[in-house]
């Protein structure tokens, strides 16, 4: 499924972004697009973990499903539609409503058993250590 | 060609993301509903002046020490949007709540402008 960018950006913001974007080859994903869609996600790594922050304004955290399976994240849950008063007239609609379901193919060295996530300030913060890599070893030559 | 470039660049405010908004409008007034995650109640502002409503707010994450950006969706951390309120619009009455990074602003209009049947004549 396609969706607009739930955040765009000013248009001075949008045009640099433009030029960064021709730049750079499009990656296109089989789930339609690699960017874009609720939540809004963004992914960091350190050399200890991977951090995945998912921007879901207005979500009950108990609603939220989060699964690591096959070294796949999974975020789905709903947000339902505000609800109206008699006689409204709806001018601007663009807030998500509805059921969402977001995908990431994590890294191969995370260690799926320790990863923890918080709800904070409509922020939802997936941390996943890696694993412990073995430490260098020198090998002699004999 | 370089001073018109850092003219462009210094004279306008910083870039910013525009946060989505519902505006619903019913006989009372205007409910505008605007989506801010990451923003602590802190560092949300909301300001009318004269007739322009401008909503703006600072992404506060704490970031693990030396994480390096691989995918970023929220790229900036600031949100800035701004309305013009219409005339029939009441400012001084603008009332606001923020539950859960979601901020909710109702904005009454004012008595004169509560909708009025107007009798048609036919002569």
């Amino acid at each position: 499924m396609y969706f607009r960018t739930l955040f765009p950006r000013d248009i001075f913001a949008e045009l640099e972004r433009l030029q960064r974007d021709l730049q750079q080859s499009y990656d296109p994903s089989i789930r339609g697009t690699a960017r874009g869609g609720f939540p809004a996600l963004n992914v960091g790594s350190t050399p200890k973990s991977v951090e995945i922050y998912a921007f879901a304004p207005g979500i009950d955290p108990a609603g939220l499903d989060v699964q690591i399976e096959k070294g796949v994240l999974t975020l789905a849950g709903e947000r339902s539609p505000d609800s109206l008063p008699e006689k409204a007239t709806l001018h601007i609609e663009e807030r998500f409503a509805g059921r969402f379901r977001r995908v990431v193919s994590l890294p191969e060295d995370i260690d799926p058993d320790s990863a923890s996530a918080q709800y904070r300030d409509g922020v939802l913060h997936i941390s996943i250590a890696r694993k412990e890599t073995a430490v260098p070893r020198r090998i002699t030559i004999q | 060609m370089n001073s018109n470039d850092e003219k462009s660049a210094t004279g306008r405010a910083e870039a910013s993301l525009l946060p989505p908004v519902n505006v619903v409008e019913d006989a009372g007034g205007i409910t505008l509903i605007a989506d801010l995650p990451g923003v602590p109640k802190d560092k949300l502002s909301l300001q009318v002046e004269a007739d322009t409503l401008t909503i703006e707010g600072e992404v506060g994450l704490p970031l693990p020490e030396g994480m390096e950006s691989l995918h970023a969706e929220i790229a900036l951390p600031r949100y800035r949007r701004m309305f013009t309120l219409s005339q029939e619009l009441d400012p001084d009455k603008v009332s606001a709540a923020f539950n859960h990074v979601v901020l909710k602003l109702r904005i009454p209009k004012a008595a004169h402008a509560q909708p009025r049947k107007i009798a048609i004549r036919v002569d």
